[in-house]
C-alpha cells in the first residue's frame, strides 16, 4: 500500500502545480532559514570540554567592594596579589592562573623575520587539567614553574609554520625579546569556546601559537593582551610592582575539582580567604566570592553572541508562520477533494486508510520542501559570512547530523501541520458527497 | 454593507478563518519586531566618528625586539617624522587607539578625587599636537596642545597629564551651564585635570552596549606613549591619494627600521574597513532580518490567496445564488474583502499582543529597547494592505461567477 499511497500523492501534487510550489517554497525557505542559524548557534553555544567541565571551576574574589564591583557581582578576573594567594594555599588538586599574551616570534634567531606571535602565559598544571594532546614533548612540571624556567610549548599551526612541522624539541625560539626552549608541540586544539580565557577575548579566535610559563612572564614583566580593568586612583600607580600589588584585575584562575566534596572545601577556602583579607583590614566588605564551572561561566559571561540568538529565534518564528500556512493549503487541498475521498470511504477504506493518503501525501510534501531546504541551507552557510563576525561564520557548516537534521525537521513538521487537515479529510461523509456528484 | 451574515458565514467555516487569523497575527509580530532591529541596527552603524573617514587610514605598528622606553620614544619621533614628509601625507600622530577599533583605555572620571562612584567614563587617546589636525575633528574652544606639551610617557607609568583636550559631550556631562573650559576634573588620580580645548565630536574606541550610556565622551592627552608591545600610527591622506599614501607609508616605517611587524593583511587599515569591521554583526543582522521579512510577507500573502481562492470555489453556489437574487458584482466583491478585513483585524489585534510579547522577552533576554507604537501601527497598516491585496484576486474571480451558476446542479 505505501507504494500505492507514494503514487497517489505524487499525482495529487501534479494535479495543482501552484499550491504545491507554493506549500514546498514555504516550507524550503522555514527549515533553511532555521538550519543555517541553528548551524552557527550549535557552533557558539556547545559545550567545549564535555568530559570534565563539572570538574573545572573558575574562582571569583570581589576586591573591589560593594561601591565599585560589577552592580554586586565580583570582578570577572583575579588582580595579581588574589590570584598568587589562591596558588600558594594549593587547595585544589590542579590549578592554573593564566593571561593571554601578544609577542613578538623571532624562530631562526638573527636574521630571520619577525612574525605576531599570540599565547598565553600559564602554569604547568594546564595541560593535563584541559587535557591538551601533544605531539611531541610535553608540557613542564612545577619544578620548572617555581624555577620561572624559559621554556616554551608550541602549537602543531605554529610549528608548522616556522619549523615546517619537524620535531623542534630542543630547539631555541625567541619570543619577545627572550629564547625560550622547546619542550612540547600539542596536536590541534582549540576549544570552541575558549572558556578558559574570556576576560578581553570572544572566545572564537583563531588557536593560540604558543603557551609560556606564567612565572616567567610575570618576571619580565609581559602585560596582558587582554582585558585589565582596576579602581580607585590606578593612574597614580607607577612601576612593575606596584601595578602587581594594585586592585587591577588581569588573571583567569582555574581549578579542577573531582567531586562534590571537593567543590564545598574550595567555596569554603574561598569564602575563609576572602574573611581573612577582610580581617587584616585588605577588604572592607563581607566576603564575595564565586566558583563557577565551565557551563556556569560561559552562561554568565553571555558567550553566545546575542545576534545568534534573536536570529535562531526569529527563523523558528518564520519556520512556524511557513508550517501555519502550509496547514491551510493542505486543508484546502485536502478538502477540495471531498468527493475522491467519499468514493474511497464508500468502497470501504477505513478512515485510517485515509489517514495514511493524506499524511503520505503530507510526507511527499515535506521531503520535497526539505530538499529545497537543504539546497538553500547549504548555499546559505557558505554566504553566513554576511550576517555574522568572520570569526564566527567560519564555524557554521553543513555536516552529515545538519542534514539529516534538516530533512528530518521539514519532513516532520510537514505531517504535524497535516493532521488537522488530516483529521477533517477523514471526517468527510461518503454520503453527502457521493450525493451532489 | 451587513456584518451579521459575514459574520455567520465565517462561523462556518471556523478552520480557515482561525489559520488566516493565526498567519496575520504571527506575521505581523515578527515583521514589527524585524522592522524595529533592522532600525535599530542601521541607525547604530550610520553613527558618525566626526573624523575624515574618507583620508584616513591606521597602521598598526609593533616592535620586534625589546628597547628602552628612550629608544622606543626616539623611533616613533623619527617615524612620524618620515611619515608627515610623505608627499602623499598630509599629516599623520601617534595613538594608543583609534575611534571603532573594538576596545581600548578608558577611564572613570570624577568631580573631586574623594569621589568614589563614577561621574562618567571616557575613552582616552594618547597622542601629540598633530592628533586634531590629523583626524579631521574640529576644535570648537580653547586651544590645541603645545608641541612642549608633548612628553614622553612609559608603559608602568601611567600618571596623567595636567591637561586635556575633551570632546563637547564629556564637557558638558562634566559641566552642563556650559563653562567646561578652564575647569577641571580627575580620571582615577589625585591630580586633577584642566580643561584647555574642546572637541566638537569623537567617537569613542568601542560602540559596544555597555558604553552607549558614554557615548562620544573621549579626551585627549598630551602624550607619546611609549609601549613595548607597539603604537598605532593614524595618518590623515591628502585628498585622493588614500591608496598611495597606505602603500608610501608602509615602505617608509619599514625603512626607517625593519624590526618592526607590520602585519600583511590587517596592518594598515583605512577607516573604511575599519568602519566595516566595527559593524560587522550590525549589518548582518539587518540584512538576515530583512530577507525573513521579504520572504515572510511573500509567503503569507501567497498563502491568504491560496485559501481565499479555496473559499471562493467553495462557496460558487451561494454567489450564483446571490447574484441571481439581483447582487451586483460590486456587492460580490465587496463582500468578499469586508470578510478578508474582519479576518484581518481579528489577526492584527491578536499579533499586536504577540508584537509586544517578542518585545518584552527580548528586552529581558538580549538588551533591546521597547518597541514604538509606530512599528505597531506601520505594521498593521502594512498587513492589512497585504490582506486586502491577496484577496483582491479571488474575490474578483468570485464577483465573476455568474447568475447561471444558482440553477444548476452541480
Amino acid at each position: 500500500m505505501f507504494a500505492y499511497y507514494l503514487d497517489l500523492a505524487i499525482r495529487s501534487l501534479k494535479r495543482n502545480p501552484a499550491l504545491t510550489t507554493l506549500m514546498v517554497i514555504a516550507i524550503g525557505f522555514g527549515v533553511a532559514a532555521s538550519m543555517i542559524t541553528y548551524s552557527v548557534f550549535r557552533a557558539v553555544s556547545g559545550n567545549p570540554i564535555p568530559d570534565k567541565s563539572s570538574q573545572l571551576f573558575t574562582p571569583q574574589i570581589d576586591s573591589w567592594g560593594p561601591q565599585q564591583n560589577l552592580e554586586g557581582e565580583p570582578p570577572e578576573a583575579l588582580n595579581y596579589v588574589d590570584a598568587m594567594a589562591l596558588m600558594r594555599a594549593h587547595a585544589a588538586k590542579r590549578q592554573t592562573l593564566l593571561y593571554p599574551v601578544g609577542l613578538p616570534v623571532l624562530p631562526g634567531g638573527n636574521g630571520s623575520l619577525p612574525v605576531k606571535g599570540n599565547g598565553y602565559a600559564v602554569y604547568g598544571d594546564f595541560f593535563p587539567m584541559f587535557e591538551v594532546p601533544f605531539r611531541y614533548g610535553s608540557g613542564w612540571d612545577i619544578g620548572q614553574d617555581n624555577a620561572r624556567a624559559a621554556v616554551v610549548v608550541l602549537s602543531e599551526e605554529f610549528n608548522r609554520r616556522q619549523f615546517g612541522g619537524a620535531n623542534s624539541l630542543g630547539r631555541e625560539i625567541e619570543i619577545g625579546g627572550h629564547d625560550y626552549r622547546i619542550v612540547g608541540v600539542t596536536r590541534h586544539w582549540n576549544p570552541l569556546p575558549r572558556f578558559f580565557s574570556l576576560f578581553g577575548e570572544n572566545g572564537f579566535d583563531e588557536p593560540a601559537d604558543f603557551y609560556i610559563p606564567f612565572t616567567r612572564a610575570v618576571d619580565l614583566q609581559i602585560r596582558t593582551n587582554g582585558n585589565n580593568s582596576c579602581r580607585g586612583k590606578v593612574n597614580d600607580i607607577s612601576g612593575w610592582d606596584n601595578y602587581l600589588h594594585s586592585n587591577c584585575v588581569w588573571i583567569d584562575p582555574w581549578v579542577e575539582l573531582v567531586n562534590a566534596g571537593d567543590v564545598a572545601r574550595y567555596r569554603g577556602f574561598l569564602e575563609g580567604y576572602a574573611s581573612d583579607q577582610q580581617r587584616a583590614g585588605r577588604f572592607g566588605w563581607a566576603p564575595n566570592v564565586r566558583l563557577r564551572d565551565v557551563t556556569q561561566w560561559l552562561e554568565y559571561r553571555k558567550v553566545v553572541p546575542p545576534e545568534s540568538r534573536i536570529s535562531l529565534l526569529v527563523s523558528l518564528g518564520f519556520l512556524a508562520i511557513c508550517l501555519v500556512n502550509t496547514i491551510g493549503l493542505l486543508l484546502a487541498k485536502f478538502l477540495r477533494r471531498a468527493g475522491e475521498i467519499g468514493v474511497r470511504r464508500a468502497l470501504g477504506a477505513s478512515r485510517r486508510e485515509i489517514y495514511m493518503q493524506f499524511l503520505m501525501e503530507a510526507a511527499v510534501v515535506g521531503l520535497t520542501g526539505g530538499l529545497l531546504g537543504l539546497l538553500l541551507t547549504a548555499a546559505g552557510v557558505s554566504g553566513v559570512g554576511l550576517l555574522f563576525k568572520p570569526q564566527i561564520a567560519r564555524l557554521a557548516h553543513v555536516d552529515l547530523s545538519l542534514v539529516a537534521l534538516t530533512l528530518a525537521v521539514a519532513v516532520l513538521a510537514t505531517v504535524l501541520a497535516a493532521f488537522y487537515p488530516t483529521w477533517r479529510a477523514a471526517q468527510v461523509q461518503p454520503a453527502w458527497h457521493l450525493k451532489t456528484n | 454593507m451587513q456584518i451579521q451574515p459575514i459574520i455567520a458565514a465565517l462561523r462556518r467555516h471556523r478552520a480557515g478563518t482561525v489559520l488566516i487569523a493565526l498567519q496575520i497575527a504571527l506575521t505581523l509580530a515578527i515583521v514589527c519586531n524585524a522592522l524595529f532591529i533592522i532600525h535599530q541596527r542601521l541607525a547604530h552603524l550610520s553613527e558618525p566618528t566626526g573624523v575624515d573617514e574618507a583620508n584616513l587610514f591606521v597602521v598598526d605598528s609593533q616592535w620586534a625586539d625589546q628597547s628602552s622606553d628612550h629608544q622606543i620614544d626616539s623611533q616613533i619621533q623619527s617615524d612620524l617624522a618620515a611619515l608627515r614628509q610623505l608627499p602623499s601625507v598630509r599629516d599623520a600622530a601617534p595613538s594608543n587607539s583609534y575611534p571603532l577599533r573594538g576596545g581600548g583605555w578608558d577611564d572613570f572620571i570624577t568631580m573631586t578625587p574623594e569621589q568614589v562612584e563614577k561621574t562618567t567614563d571616557a575613552s582616552v587617546y594618547i597622542s601629540d599636537e598633530h592628533l586634531i589636525d590629523t583626524l579631521g575633528v574640529t576644535l570648537i574652544a580653547g586651544r590645541n596642545f603645545r608641541p612642549d606639551e608633548i612628553v614622553p610617557m612609559g608603559e608602568n607609568d601611567s600618571k596623567p597629564p595636567p591637561v586635556a583636550i575633551v570632546s563637547k559631550a564629556l564637557a558638558d556631562k562634566l559641566y552642563p551651564d556650559g563653562s567646561a573650559l578652564g575647569k577641571t576634573f580627575y580620571t582615577m588620580s589625585t591630580t586633577p585635570m584642566t580643561i584647555v580645548g574642546i572637541v566638537e565630536r569623537l567617537q569613542r574606541q568601542e560602540v559596544d552596549t555597555w558604553s552607549r550610556d558614554y557615548a562620544y565622551q573621549d579626551m585627549l592627552w598630551p602624550r607619546r606613549l611609549d609601549n613595548q608591545g607597539g603604537t598605532y600610527y593614524i595618518v590623515r591622506a591628502k585628498p585622493g591619494r588614500l591608496a598611495a599614501a597606505m602603500r608610501d607609508a608602509r615602505k617608509a616605517l619599514l625603512a626607517q627600521n625593519r624590526m618592526r611587524i607590520i602585519d600583511p593583511e590587517d596592518g594598515v587599515l583605512s577607516f573604511a574597513q575599519i568602519r566595516h569591521r566595527a559593524y560587522d554583526s550590525d549589518r548582518g543582522m539587518a540584512i538576515l532580518m530583512g530577507i525573513i521579512c521579504a520572504v515572510l510577507l511573500v509567503i503569507t500573502g501567497a498563502g491568504i490567496v491560496g485559501l481565499t481562492s479555496f473559499w471562493v470555489g467553495e462557496r460558487r453556489k451561494q454567489i450564483g445564488i446571490r447574484r441571481a437574487l439581483g447582487a451586483t458584482r460590486h456587492d460580490i466583491l465587496g463582500y468578499f474583502l469586508t470578510e478578508n478585513f474582519l479576518i484581518s483585524s481579528a489577526g492584527m489585534a491578536l499579533g499586536v499582543l504577540l508584537a509586544l510579547a517578542i518585545n518584552l522577552w527580548m528586552i529581558l533576554h538580549v538588551d533591546m529597547a521597547r518597541l514604538p507604537l509606530a512599528y505597531l501601527a506601520g505594521g498593521a497598516v502594512l498587513l492589512l494592505l497585504l490582506g486586502q491585496g491577496a484577496a483582491l484576486a479571488p474575490a474578483l474571480r468570485a464577483s465573476r461567477v455568474s447568475p447561471v451558476v444558482a440553477t444548476r446542479t452541480v
